[in-house]
């Protein structure tokens, strides 16, 4: 029998509703793996043993009942990005070092009624700015596969928790990549919902016109019962979607028939690591041996949604940063010198160098004199590459490509070179710029043994065609089923 | 150089960021290089080309104007909770005005 902490999502939740499995077993299995396996990992920030136990005492007394819904007595993590109502919510940063929220975000209380379990709060880049974990402002996470490497960024603890086995599903956040990169990197799957699919209320804002909410799970499966639970509109969030959310579950087939698969060309020519592409092509095979046809499609403007990005991005932080003055909540300095001297060195001791960063280049991208040629210029250019997309969408039901072009890299290697860092999210960035729902599920390892991430790209508001190609591809590999050994 | 010293200093009052000569220094070679980068949207002829702000139509909601009474809902004393500093319900902060 599979050790409890393995159990993927779908099972242990068919075990609960059946009542051979507690809610408080199965928690307790999760704080015990927590417990054996966080000193390596690092993924929490705050780890909510207490809330987690009461919470499972509820769970089994639903499930006693007949009340229970797919998730109710499931252990979860969330990302600190996630505002819950008397927990410690930080987004890895000192500027909000011991904020204790007095209200829980949609998400969050849509998770409670649906009886999940949380077992504690999750490492980020600071602020979900980064690509490694390594801007991090508290705590350093690694990687479960070789912990001198990176578990990708921003989602780092999401996708280190769940490839280490310490929760199997958890959520995060997607603005250029925040998802999907970790999930490669840790060799889990994750999915950025459609922009507007999941309400944003109570999630602390990055870059609002791209942040998109979503799971990270230990399979396709699990994910869809995750996304499931927390989709919808919402009257708190304006740029929620009032769309049905179709049952993700029962759109799943074993075989992927009369389904065209786009490859982009522009994401597969030159740069990718030779372990990626060789299993990139190996599961391109894979998913022609399921009876989907595979198409080119080409994408133009790839090579400019970085520097689109890194300009509507940082201008849209630039603007939701700067509710971090001192005044309300988070860290204070220097109010013995008047209100001035106040903002300027709380925001010089609280933000990371990174956050700074972002928040100077979004800040001189808005500024007299500049707006025209960059600001202005990247919104005409993300037009471009959203319309890449509808080109391409009308000869293919889903787009195929890696997820980043390489896998995870070593600590330390990147952090002096920003731009480098930025690059790592080249074939990420682009869907959130058009919107669009993307997944990274794994499908295979390099040389070196880390985990490669293939992603797919669907229309808007299609998340079961992502679930559906995912699951039928999960069902003829066990890629998804190896679980890290921890090792240096 | 894409950016020089003195337009980074401006850019810190702007952002209310309180920098150290150190930081100045590297963020004017950071952002210098990261613009050099960026610059490669000038290669695109964008002026008959409509901006994207958002992906999706946004519209105006509306909701009655009455106090939410549902649990969690905002009260003074949550309001002021987690204030560095408060004098009863208020945010307390630096004299503004001499």
């Amino acid at each position: 029998m599979t050790a409890l902490h393995e159990l993927p999502i779908e099972e242990a939740s068919r075990l609960l509703a059946t009542r051979k499995l507690s809610s408080r077993e199965l928690v307790e299995a999760a704080l015990a793996r927590i417990e054996a396996t966080e000193a390596k990992v690092g993924s929490f920030l705050t780890v909510t043993a207490d809330l987690a136990r009461a919470q499972a005492a509820e769970a089994d007394a639903r499930l006693a009942s007949g009340d229970a819904t797919p998730l109710t007595g499931v252990p979860i993590g969330l990302k600190d990005i996630f505002v819950t109502r008397g927990v410690t919510t930080t987004c890895a940063s000192k500027i909000l070092e011991g904020f204790v929220p007095t209200f829980d975000g949609t998400v969050v209380e849509r998770l409670r009624r649906a009886g999940a379990v949380l077992v504690g709060k999750l490492n980020m880049d600071e602020f979900a700015m980064g690509s490694s974990c390594e801007n991090s402002g508290l705590a350093a996470t690694r990687n479960p596969w070789k912990l001198s490497r990176v578990p990708g960024g921003s989602s780092g603890g999401s996708a280190s928790s769940v490839a280490a086995r310490q929760v199997a599903g958890s959520f995060g956040t997607d603005t250029g990549g925040s998802i999907r990169l970790p999930a490669s990197y840790c060799g889990v799957t994750g999915i950025k919902p459609t922009y507007g699919r999941v309400s944003r209320f109570g999630v602390i804002a990055f870059a609002s016109s791209l942040d998109q909410v979503g799971p990270l799970a230990t399979s396709a499966r699990g994910a869809a019962l995750l996304l499931q639970a927390v989709a919808g509109k919402d009257p708190r969030d304006s740029t929620s979607i009032d769309a049905p959310v179709p049952d993700y579950l029962s759109s799943m087939t074993p075989r992927l028939d009369g389904m065209t698969l786009g490859v982009p060309r522009e994401y597969m020519i030159g740069g990718l690591d030779p372990g990626v592409d060789a299993a990139v092509r190996a599961a391109l095979d894979r998913l022609k041996e399921l009876g989907a046809r595979l198409v080119d499609v080409s994408l133009p403007h790839t090579e400019y949604a970085v520097a689109t990005y890194y300009i509507v991005a940082t201008a849209e932080a630039s603007s939701n940063l700067g509710r971090y003055d001192g005044v309300r909540y988070g860290l204070r300095r220097g109010e013995e010198n008047g209100v001035r001297e106040m903002y300027g060195r709380t925001r010089d001791a609280g933000f990371g160098a990174e956050v700074k960063r972002r928040i100077m280049l979004g800040t001189y991208v808005l500024s007299a004199g500049y707006y025209e040629a960059y600001y202005s210029k990247a919104m005409r250019v993300r037009t471009l590459i959203r319309r890449d997309f509808e080109q391409a969408f009308r000869s293919c039901d889903a787009i195929v490509a890696p997820t980043s072009p390489d896998t995870a890299f070593e600590i330390g290697s990147r952090t002096d070179d920003p731009l480098k860092m930025y690059l790592s999210d080249i074939l990420t960035i682009a869907a959130p710029l058009a919107g669009l729902p993307a997944m990274s599920s794994p499908c295979g390892f390099d040389e070196a043994g880390m985990p490669v991430g293939l992603q797919l790209i669907g229309r808007p508001l299609d998340e079961a065609v992502l679930f559906r190609i995912a699951a039928a591809y999960e069902d003829s590999t066990d890629w998804h089923r190896r679980v890290p050994e921890l090792r240096a | 150089m894409a950016i020089r010293e003195d337009e980074v200093r401006r850019v810190a009052t702007l952002a209310r960021l309180h920098l150290t000569d150190e930081e100045t220094r590297a963020l004017t070679s950071d952002l210098g290089r990261i613009l050099d980068y960026v610059d490669k949207l000038a290669e695109l002829d964008t002026s008959a080309v409509e901006p994207t702000s958002h992906v999706v139509a946004v519209e105006a909601h509306f909701r009655d104007d009455a106090i939410s009474t549902e649990d969690g809902a905002a009260t003074a004393e949550k309001a002021v909770a987690n204030a560095p500093r408060r004098d009863g319900h208020f945010f307390a902060v630096p004299p503004i005005i001499e």
